[in-house]
């Protein structure tokens, strides 16, 4: 997986889930702040990431998973 | 009204009278059901009698491990999980003076902490489906107390403390977290009961008479049904008036 392909799946989750503007999902962008996600958006928004990359994301690396550059960083090293 | 047909519904504690009930009622609503217990006979019965959509998965809520494995075992039987109905409990009935800590732990493994396990374990698959129904079997004197109960009390109290909580989590969802609390109904744990006593019990009961487990059963499906779906976080009592809550 490129990062390029990780980065334009993962934002696309976000998109879908959290019903927000393409535009606005940019990398610095943290769920919670800036794309108006509460706890159990995230908790979805993790769900839905380890299906996509077929990967496990335990619970303190899913706390630490604050923006979108962090999603993307962790299935990165992890997928 | 209240037709269940294409739900899939786990219920514990499903050999004992209420437990059986709950199971009745939902398969006769046209659901799915997946029967556990501890006790294998007298589910695969239960099964057998109600022939197709019945699925027997046994298991010991007081193994932490089986606990969170069995809803994904009862999704596997029929395919999905759309209600768990936390039935199963136990009583270790003493003086609180003369309780032991294992009365009381046991009794809030179960009754409490296995209950939870089971409600926790189901989420994932119900926040996906944007549907759910998480019914808790608590009880009357989880809410009025009982003397010689501070444990079984405290194990319903504190169902109902988790459901309300766990309600406010998952609303957005579309899943519902509800408790039914009984009041006195007929089952092997009553009929035990000395006639005196039993008379002195109706006495307070308006109705004149215990409930049937059936009254639990329907209650259940009401809660369970698409109809009940902006009813959250509540418990239902069904007990012939005797308390008015």
């Amino acid at each position: 997986m490129t990062m390029s392909d990780v980065a334009e799946r993962v934002k696309k989750i976000v998109v879908e889930h959290l019903g927000v503007e393409e535009a606005k999902v940019t990398e610095d962008a943290s769920f919670i702040d800036d794309l108006g996600a509460d706890s159990l958006d995230t908790v979805e928004l993790v769900m839905a990431f380890e299906e996509e990359f077929g990967c496990e994301i335990p619970d303190d690396a899913a706390e630490k998973i604050v923006t979108v550059k962090d999603a993307i960083a962790f299935i990165q090293e992890n997928a | 009204m209240f037709d269940l047909s294409g739900k899939s519904a786990l219920v514990t504690g499903a050999s004992g009278g209420i437990g059986g009930a709950i199971a009745r009622a939902l398969h006769t609503a046209g659901a799915q059901v997946a029967l556990s217990g501890t006790r294998v006979e007298p589910l695969e019965a239960l099964a057998g009698e109600l022939g197709e959509r019945a699925f027997v998965v046994p298991c010991s809520l007081a193994d932490a491990e089986a606990t969170a494995a069995l809803p994904g075992q009862a999704e596997e039987a029929m395919g999905g999980l759309d209600i768990l109905v936390n039935n199963a409990g136990l009583t270790r009935d003493q003086l609180a003076m003369r309780m032991k800590d294992e009365d009381w732990q046991q009794v809030l493994d179960i009754n409490l902490t296995a209950s939870f396990r089971l409600s926790r374990a189901v989420l994932r698959g119900m926040m996906k489906r944007r549907w759910g129904r998480i019914i808790g079997i608590t009880s009357i004197v989880g809410v009025t107390g009982n003397p010689g109960q501070t444990n079984y009390a405290a194990s319903k109290a504190g169902m109902i403390g988790y459901s309300k909580s766990l309600a406010g989590e998952v609303a957005a969802r579309g899943i519902t977290v509800n408790c039914i609390a009984p009041g006195f109904i007929e089952t092997a744990m009553t009929d035990v009961l000395p006639e005196a006593q039993r008379e002195k019990l109706l006495t307070s009961i308006p109705a004149q008479r215990l409930g049937r487990p059936e009254d639990i059963g329907t209650a259940c499906v009401y809660l369970a049904s698409e109809e009940a779906a902006y009813v959250t976080g509540q418990t239902l009592h069904v007990n012939g008036g005797m308390a008015m809550i």
